[in-house]
This record gives structure tokens, C-alpha cells and sequence, in this order.
């Protein structure tokens, strides 16, 4: 589903944090070219 | 427990929450401040979506957080709370109280040392309160709106202008309006809180050896911007005279380290009785204003939240922070919510020779969902609660059928305000205290999360942790 686009994995604190969601989809192949993790409350 | 464990134990004296209602510096939060710059229109929106202090008091949240209501009824209670309003509600609480705008614009003025707030006189003269400390500066309504013309803050009570506050430099944005407006808001509410305590207590000031400060604010000029020791300024304001202080920051973990601290300084003998303190974030007020005005509810984010703590030794049957259960996220441990449970809640427990599932109450993130979810941030506490039930059954101490009755009967629903630091585990603190105290628990664990990397310093999260109990020994 991915295939071919480039990714920007934003993370959220109480949840899945930006490094580790993009250290998966690196690890599947796909380009992440923006990663952060962010607070939203 | 094993048998080879010794606990330390500091006693925690009180705790005083307080909520400052500024519907009027809603508008100078940071969210609200950039919205309405770009549109002007949304100023007029929000205005329309305030609401008065005795809404603000009913709101059964506020009423969980002074402590007239336990935490663990609010799922009882009808929602929406914003409108299902407590009947019979009142500003003064069990461990805490409501402080109405104008009260607190008086309180501003007089915990201000350099001429950074004037209030129109007629305005002035008709407040009940009026401390006797230092005389505010007085203008007329002309003179005020000229202040406001040269760059001043206005200052509105409902759509009176009463007062301007002014920047300290012209060309330091460490100094700036906004900036000190953020700042002396913190130490004025931090103060309040403080000397509220001290009342509660019948405990002079001068008593108090030393003050954290865990307030978020950067305080300092353009040279040591965040340079700091709100906490002194806070101590001085209260009349602590024989107190120093400093801060301690960790961003919303800032409250759970600087306990920590305090209670290790008990501990040590270096000071006999400390204070943990901190003050609202104004920057925070109305931070998801949009969603609430788009869906027609009342702007929530519109207190400023404030606590203070006071820790001396340990005394029998009284509630105490377990010191040797205080837990903290390292560096090398990761920042997924499982290594956060793992580090903060598993960990220390095993050291004290307890499970999961041997805790009576769990303090976390206790964000009010009904301030996040509307803007789409979900549910907080019941995140982090499903987080530490799923560990439980990873370890095989409950079913995963039993996760839901874990988060039930362990957690509660979230009742603080937005306000960063304070939901952070600590505004769970006096509930605790009063539950210990009359047997309904054996312990809570209070666990804070702090989130690193909104200062683009490092990608890494942090966390603190502490067990609380009675010292039955």
C-alpha cells in the first residue's frame, strides 16, 4: 500500500513514538523522509 | 513484601491545588494569540464561548481537582460536565479552591516589583480584595489605553478594559509583555497556592526551609533565558524568609523530580521541611480553543492550575512518599509505552516485592478528556491505564479479559486541566493522601511522563515515578 511514497511518521507521546514508527517502515522497505513525535496535550 | 526491605519514608504534611479563572487571558495563550492575529474574526468566536467564574466552579472537574469531588465518581456523574453543572457547587475546596479574574488581577498587581502592571483606578477601588503588600499602579482609562497603544497588554475584565500590563525592554524578547505576563501569572498562582497551605496548616512560612519550583516558564532576560529560581521569587512572596529555593524542570515531569528531590533533601537532613511548588502555564489556556468553539461547547482551557506540597519527616499513620520506590526513565531504556511502564510502574514495584496488580491506585496523565478528545488528542489517562493493564496481562498477572476491570478498578477518569505539568501524576497526589489517611487505599503509584523532545534538544522521552502509603511501620 505504501510502495513508492515517501513517509512522515508523526509519533505521539502516550502513544507510538515518531522514531519507532519510522524504524519499522524503514525496516519494511519504505522511505521516511520526515519522522517527529509530538505532545498534544 | 520481602521481608529484607526497609522503606524510606518522607511524610507529605498537605497538598493545595488551585485554579485560577482567566477567561480574559484566554486570548493571550499561545494558540489563541497566533489564530487571532491571523484572524480576527476567531477572537470574536472565542469571546463568545467563555465562561463565568460560577461555571467554572460547577464544572464537576474543577470540583474533582479542589477536591470536593472523589475522581473516582466522575463516570457516574452526567456529561457532558460542561453542562450538566454540580449543584450547589463551591469555590473553596477540601485541598484547594477557585480563585475568580479579578481577584487574581489584584494578586498580579500586587506580586509585581517593577511597574509591569497598571489598573485603572475606579476599577481598583471597587475589588473586595486589596492586599496590603504593595500599591499597584493606578491610571485612569485614558492613560491606560495609551499604555496599550505604545505595546502594552490590555487587560480586560469581560469587555472592560481595566488595566495594561507593560514589557521591561524594548528589545529583549526575554522581557517582553507575553513573556513576563506568563511569568509572574506562574509565581502569583504558585504563591497563592503555597500560602493557601500554609493557612491550611496553621504553618507559618518562616518554617519552610527550601522551595521547588517545577512551574514550566522560562524566567530570565535575553542572557540566561530560562535561567530560573522562579522558586525563590514564589518564596519570597509567601513570606518563606528563612527558605531558599530553586527549580527543578523536566518539562509535565518537572512536578515528580522536584518531590523526589525535596523528599531526598528531608531525607538527608539537609532541610527538615520543603516545599514543592508550581503555577499555571498561561501559554496553555485555550490551546484547543477551535475544536471546542467548532463544536459548540465553552472554551474548557480557561484556568490556570497551580499546587504546592510540603514535605518534613515521616510521622506514624501518616501518608508518606516512599523514596526508595522512586523510579526514573533512562536515557538507554526507549520511549515506547511499554518500556515507560516497564521502567516506571514494573521495575520499582518488583523492588519493593510488588506486582501491577498490588496497587490500589495509579495516578497518571489525568488530562480531562473532554478538553482532548473534542480536538481529536484522545483519551489520555485511559491510554496510559490500558497501557499498564496490557502489561499486567503480559506478565500473566491479570486475563486480558480482566483489562478493562483493571482500568476501572486501578484508574479513574482524567479531571485536570491542559495545563502540562499539573495533570502530570501529581494533581493525584491529595486525592491520595486523603484516601490514605482514612484507609481506603494501601498505596498509589504516580507516574509522570515528560515529553523531551518538544525542545528539539533530543528525540527522547522521560518519566518519573514514586509509590505513596501510610507509614504503618
Amino acid at each position: 500500500m505504501l510502495k513508492g511514497k515517501k513517509i512522515i511518521a508523526i509519533g505521539e507521546r502516550d502513544g507510538v513514538p515518531g522514531p519507532v514508527i519510522a524504524e519499522c517502515l524503514q525496516g519494511a522497505g519504505y522511505e521516511v523522509v520526515f519522522q517527529a513525535t509530538e505532545c498534544f496535550v | 513484601m520481602a521481608k529484607f526491605i526497609k522503606p524510606v519514608r518522607v511524610g507529605i504534611e498537605g497538598v493545595f491545588y488551585s485554579l485560577a479563572h482567566v477567561p480574559d487571558l484566554v486570548r493571550y495563550g499561545s494558540k489563541p494569540l497566533r489564530e487571532i492575529r491571523a484572524n480576527s474574526a476567531l477572537g470574536d468566536e472565542l469571546h463568545q464561548k467563555l465562561r463565568g467564574f460560577n461555571a467554572a466552579v460547577a464544572y464537576a472537574p474543577h470540583q474533582a481537582y479542589i477536591g470536593n469531588i472523589a475522581p473516582e465518581r466522575l463516570s457516574d456523574l452526567p456529561k457532558p460536565w460542561y453542562d450538566k453543572l454540580i449543584e450547589g457547587a463551591t469555590f473553596q475546596g477540601r485541598f484547594g479552591d477557585l480563585v475568580e479574574q479579578n481577584r487574581f488581577y489584584v494578586l498580579l498587581a500586587a506580586a509585581d516589583q517593577f511597574d509591569l502592571v497598571s489598573l485603572e483606578n475606579g476599577w481598583f477601588h471597587d475589588q473586595d480584595t486589596q492586599p496590603n503588600v504593595r500599591g499597584p499602579k493606578l491610571h485612569s482609562t485614558t492613560e491606560i489605553q495609551a499604555l496599550c497603544d505604545k505595546g502594552a497588554l490590555p487587560l480586560y475584565s469581560g469587555e472592560r478594559l481595566i488595566g495594561a500590563f507593560e514589557a521591561a525592554h524594548p528589545e529583549d524578547a526575554s522581557l517582553a509583555a507575553e513573556v513576563l505576563l506568563e511569568n509572574l501569572a506562574a509565581k502569583v498562582t504558585a504563591a497563592h497556592s503555597l500560602r493557601a497551605l500554609c493557612k491550611q496548616l496553621d504553618l507559618d512560612p518562616g518554617e519552610i526551609d527550601f522551595v521547588f519550583s517545577c512551574s514550566e516558564e522560562a524566567v530570565g532576560d535575553r542572557y540566561n533565558r530560562g535561567g530560573g529560581n522562579l522558586a525563590k521569587a514564589i518564596a519570597e512572596q509567601v513570606g518563606c524568609i528563612k527558605a531558599s529555593g530553586c527549580d527543578v524542570k523536566a518539562f509535565c515531569a518537572g512536578p515528580m523530580y522536584a518531590v523526589v528531590q525535596a523528599a531526598s533533601l528531608v531525607q538527608s537532613g539537609v532541610a527538615k521541611r520543603v516545599a514543592v511548588v508550581a503555577g499555571g502555564s498561561l501559554a496553555k489556556l485555550g490551546m484547543k480553543f477551535e475544536s471546542h468553539v467548532k463544536k459548540n461547547m465553552p472554551v474548557l482551557e480557561d484556568v490556570l492550575g497551580s499546587f504546592a506540597v510540603i514535605l518534613s519527616a515521616a510521622k506514624p499513620g501518616e501518608p508518606c512518599v516512599r523514596l526508595d520506590s522512586a523510579a526514573f526513565h533512562p536515557v538507554g531504556a526507549g520511549a515506547s509505552p511499554q518500556a515507560m511502564a516497564e521502567n516506571l510502574a514494573e521495575k520499582p514495584l518488583a523492588k519493593l516485592g510488588m506486582k501491577l496488580t498490588d496497587v490500589d491506585r495509579y495516578g497518571v496523565e489525568l488530562h480531562n478528556p473532554e478538553i482532548t478528545v473534542p480536538s481529536g488528542s484522545g483519551d489520555v489517562p485511559r491510554t496510559n491505564y490500558l497501557t499498564l493493564a496490557a502489561l499486567a496481562v503480559m506478565r500473566g498477572q491479570i486475563a486480558k479479559a480482566e483489562m478493562e476491570d483493571f482500568v476501572h478498578t486501578r484508574g479513574m477518569l482524567g479531571y485536570a486541566p491542559t495545563q502540562g505539568h499539573i495533570p502530570s501524576a501529581i494533581v493525584y497526589l491529595g486525592h491520595a493522601v486523603e484516601r490514605l489517611r482514612a484507609k481506603q487505599i494501601r498505596h498509589a503509584l504516580l507516574i509522570a511522563k515528560g515529553s523531551l523532545f518538544l525542545g528539539r534538544m533530543t528525540q527522547l522521552s522521560d518519566g518519573c515515578s514514586f509509590l505513596v502509603d501510610r507509614n504503618d511501620a
